[in-house]
């Protein structure tokens, strides 16, 4: 289906005459309801546990309340056909986090939630930087190999010596100042704009067919070097840093990117067939790895385990939750961070861990669709690896604390106790934002009838 | 580009409804299976959140009660009279888990039964903190006091049972143990209780009155004369034959009486038989009536199937024997051989006799109560088990058992005014080292019943071989938890 019809489809013909919904007084709407939720639970963490109302639950209210309001205000002004949907999501899981790190801090008398909610300001502030300096999201195309290049450098930073530091094993932490982060977390946007960037300007070339064997078109040799240097890169921070998490993302979102660019299913047949091999060798090699193949396979080898605990954890909270405050999630190793998911699905039950999963899956649900409809080959792939990507992280760890699939650390999306990962999320969903409202921009009248470089891609696409 | 932005976007829905495939299934599907995993914390520390209701005595003094704690668990499980209820009571253990009554009556005592499922619906609506429900026992205190105190220093048990309804007054075992320890909140605590439990060669967690079976000796001969009196061929004043010595049959053994000499110039009536607990006339009779007319008698006062199933409390089958010939047969009438009962069974006996023949089901329960400890959820109904003997059988066993403690081997037992029927025993163990066991088994007032109680004695450290029989060291203890009853 070439451009201009999926876009006759989508815009009735008097698209033009017509003022296009921005859907800002939506996003009002639904941000209220979000700064409601995220305030409520707050509150009734401290209810069920201690049965109070938090003496600071107005200024929580109000440091809400202006956050979002800020993050609001930009869009209006610097992306106004953005998604309506996008922020009221993110402020919705980031309040739920928030009350789940706080209900732990309660149980084990720490105060992470503050530092998480500085954290938030500072993903703000730089989702505000990136609506500001961004204008267009092509600019980002431009340095591929260096965007790559800055990409690596930030994986390998946590094996420097005096700044890279481990914890719980994965070295994938660095310390400057007493300031910890995880420079993988950044790596991970800007690895995904320089593979956007990179699968742009080298698709037809990985498209064309090699050999075509039982049906498929395998690609020619000479154009597997890419796939091959990632899958190598992934292994290569699997066996160095001793993070599985990452790794698996990593080449995941680089085999859903090169399919997406090329339209070739031999890549992800290819990937699938090197995620195995690469699995095979660490589960022979690493013995983290077999560790966590063993807890998948059995978790109450060990009782006290992380899985074994995490699964107690969602039977005890069961269809309808304990309710917030009330459950033992601080029994949960690690439950303010990589098992909050299990920790979320304890006190708010079935119902609630269903209710986060949707979330996650209409997030990434609108970044695809900002991909169908954006006109240029970047702005669609970056969109389709940010948000496919998004989701397969999800997916990772929360099918790694509900015994799924194996165990892989992973932080959970804007719930996760962790600066580096909601700030750079925050970061994320400002690119998705940009690219939703350039997708929904209404399309200047003059550029339907002059020949643009999208359609002319997509004829030798459909030459070949 | 938008078809395979299509396919991923297919992929990523088929991701997520992988997700929420699973996680229904483990918290909807798997939960129960999780939840009840014996070493999930969560459950536990649950539990021990709610205030688990008391265990009571029939005047409502508490022999076990939660009280509040400072630490992580909120609730202390304490046991006031400790030993002297251990038995009955158990112990709750998070580490070991319950025992007794506490495992019998959880669902109640934790407030997880059916019946308080209205009272919990109510405490969600208010806000109130849930609370388990209280469990009212049968236990006469002053005749639990008494008993206890009557066995200090031996190993032993007592039963006491109300011959009316079957309800029973007292049941202690010694030496017993403190329960508080395996209810502590230490880990540490609670296993150095258990592993000592464990190493104690007189197995102090062993209740004895309900779960240890031994051979009952001379006071089966109450079964004996009963199956006679039953089979309608002898009456209380039959002369049987009561030689120093009564010849086996099919066998060259002797049996021979406690003091080696004949009965009664050897021809005792069957009330002069069980006066002196004669031995050979016993073994006479039992092969005048037969295996199967024994084992029948047996049977109907309670013998081959459990008691206190109602309650739960691991209770022991007692036992006579199957395929005898007529020398086995000699010696089961008298209580010997494979012949093994609890002191709860020949509690039972002097019971069934007591009230006119009929036996009643024991029974420990008698109400469950709401969280309030007050409103009534269910109250034991009396309930007849079985008619062991006639009417007529009982009244001639009566006449039979006063004459043995007015005038025979149970005289340790009389009560001032009251008349008391009884049967004493003094059982060999089968090992020649080991001193006899020592039973008595009784009922007072003879005329018009109320209390029967058993009394065995396993081991009495500080007494002297020849000095330990029924009579001597058993009947005054049964005739202290008779006052006891009768004086209250």
């Amino acid at each position: 289906m070439t451009l201009d019809r999926a876009r006759a489809r989508l815009e009735p013909p008097a698209a033009e005459s017509i003022v296009p919904r921005r859907g800002r007084g939506t996003e009002l709407i639904l941000l209220v309801f979000a700064i409601g939720i995220a305030t409520f639970a707050y509150i009734n963490v401290d209810l069920g546990a201690l049965g109070r109302v938090p003496p600071n639950a107005l200024a929580y209210l109000g440091g809400l309340a202006v956050a979002t309001g800020i993050a609001h205000v930009v869009i209006r002004i610097r992306a106004p056909y953005a998604d309506p949907v996008i922020l009221p999501i993110v402020v919705t899981l980031c309040g739920l986090g928030l009350a789940m790190i706080h209900r732990i801090d309660l149980a084990k008398d720490t105060t992470h939630a503050t530092v998480q909610l500085t954290w938030m300001a500072v993903g703000v502030g730089l989702f505000v930087l990136v609506l500001i300096f961004v204008r267009d999201h092509r600019v980002l195309s431009r340095l591929p190999y260096l965007a790559g290049l800055a990409g690596l450098l930030l994986l390998v930073l946590p094996l420097l010596p005096l700044i890279g530091h481990s914890v719980r094993g994965a070295r994938i932490w660095i310390n400057i100042g007493g300031m910890t982060f995880q420079p993988g977390e950044a790596a991970k946007i800007i690895l995904i704009i320089a593979f956007a960037a990179y699968l742009v300007q080298t698709r037809d070339a990985l498209a064309l067919a090699g050999r075509r064997i039982l049906g498929v078109d395998l690609p020619r040799a000479r154009d597997l070097g890419p796939i091959l240097v990632v899958w190598l890169g992934a292994l290569g921070i699997l066996v160095v840093q001793n993070d599985l998490g990452p790794s698996v993302l990593l080449f995941g979102i680089f085999v859903l990117m090169i399919y997406v660019a090329t339209e070739r299913i031999s890549w992800i047949i290819l990937g699938l067939l090197l995620i195995v091999a690469g699995g095979l060798a660490a589960n022979a090699v690493v013995s983290h790895v077999q560790d966590r193949v063993d807890f998948w396979l059995d978790p109450f080898i060990d009782p006290t385990g992380q899985i074994a605990q995490s699964l107690y954890g969602l039977a005890y909270g069961g269809l309808l939750g304990t309710g917030l405050g009330q459950g033992r999630p601080e029994l949960t190793p690690i439950s303010e961070s990589d098992f909050i998911g299990s920790a979320l699905g304890e006190e708010l039950g079935l119902t609630g861990l269903i209710a986060i999963i949707l979330l996650y899956a209409l997030l990434a649900s609108r970044g695809l669709r900002a991909g169908l409809l954006l006109r240029d080959p970047f702005g669609k792939l970056l969109a389709a690896g940010l948000a496919a990507g998004f989701l397969l992280q999800v997916f990772i760890v929360l099918g790694g604390v509900t015994k799924l699939i194996p165990l892989t650390g992973l932080t959970t999306p804007f719930l996760s106790l962790g600066g580096s990962s909601l700030v750079m999320n925050w970061v994320l969903v400002a690119l998705l934002i940009r690219l939703s409202d350039a997708a929904r921009r209404p399309v200047p009248p003059s550029s339907d009838s002059s020949p643009t470089a999208e359609t002319a891609v997509t004829q030798v696409v459909r030459i070949r | 580009m938008n078809s395979p932005i299509r396919r991923i976007s297919a992929g990523c829905l088929l991701l997520c409804v992988a997700l929420l495939i699973n996680v229904t299934y483990v918290q909807a599907f798997w939960a129960d299976e999780l939840n009840a995993r014996s070493e999930n914390r969560r459950v536990l520390l649950d539990e021990y959140s709610r205030e688990r209701g008391p265990i009571l005595l029939a005047d409502d003094t508490p022999i076990a009660q939660s009280v509040p704690s400072d630490d992580e668990y909120q609730f202390l499980r304490q046991y006031p009279q400790g030993p002297m209820y251990a038995p009955l009571t158990g112990y709750y253990s998070y580490f070991y888990g319950r025992t007794a009554l506490e495992r019998a009556q959880n669902d109640i005592l934790s407030g997880d039964d059916d019946r308080l499922f209205v009272r919990r619906l109510i405490d969600l609506v208010t806000g109130e903190e849930p609370r388990g429900g209280a469990v009212r026992l049968t236990i006469d205190p002053a005749a639990q006091q008494a008993a206890y105190e009557g066995l200090e220093g031996y190993k032993g048990a007592v039963v006491a049972i109300d011959v009316e309804t079957g309800a029973i007054l007292a049941a202690v075992s010694t030496p017993s143990y403190g329960p508080n320890a395996m209810a502590s909140h230490s880990i540490e605590e609670q296993q150095a209780t258990r592993e000592a439990l464990e190493a104690d060669p007189d197995k102090p967690d062993l209740n004895r009155a309900f779960a240890q079976r031994l051979p009952p000796g001379s006071v089966f001969k109450l079964v004996t004369a009963a199956a006679a009196l039953e089979s309608g061929d002898f009456a209380a004043d039959t002369e049987v034959p009561g030689p120093a010595e009564y010849d086996v049959p099919l066998s060259t053994n002797v049996l021979r009486n406690q003091n080696q000499q004949a009965c009664a110039d050897g021809t005792p009536t069957l009330t002069e038989a069980l006066r002196v607990s004669c031995n050979t006339a016993f073994a006479y009779l039992g092969n005048e009536v037969g295996e199967d007319a024994l084992r029948e008698q047996a049977e109907r006062f309670g013998f081959g199937t459990q008691p206190l199933t109602n309650d739960d409390m691991n209770a022991a089958t007692s036992v006579f024997p199957s395929e005898l010939d007529e020398a086995l047969t000699s010696y089961a009438s008298i209580g010997q051989y494979d012949v093994s009962a609890t002191p709860l069974q020949m509690a039972m006996v002097s019971a069934a006799i007591a009230n006119g023949g009929v036996l009643m089901e024991p029974y420990l329960v008698h109400s469950v109560r709401g969280p309030d400890l007050v409103s009534p959820i269910a109250q034991t109904e009396p309930e007849e088990r079985t008619r062991a003997v006639s009417p007529e059988t009982a009244e001639q066993l009566t006449e039979m058992m006063v004459d043995v403690v007015e005038n025979g081997t149970g005289e340790n037992a009389q009560i001032d005014g009251i008349q008391v029927a009884g049967k004493t025993g003094t059982a060999q163990t089968g090992r020649e080292e080991d001193p006899p066991y020592a039973w008595f088994t009784s009922f007072a007032p003879a005329d018009e019943p109320r209390v029967a109680v058993a009394v065995v004695i396993e081991e009495a450290p500080d007494t002297a071989r020849d000095d330990i029989g029924g009579g001597r060291l058993a009947a005054p203890i049964a005739r202290d938890v008779m006052e006891a009853v009768l004086g209250s």
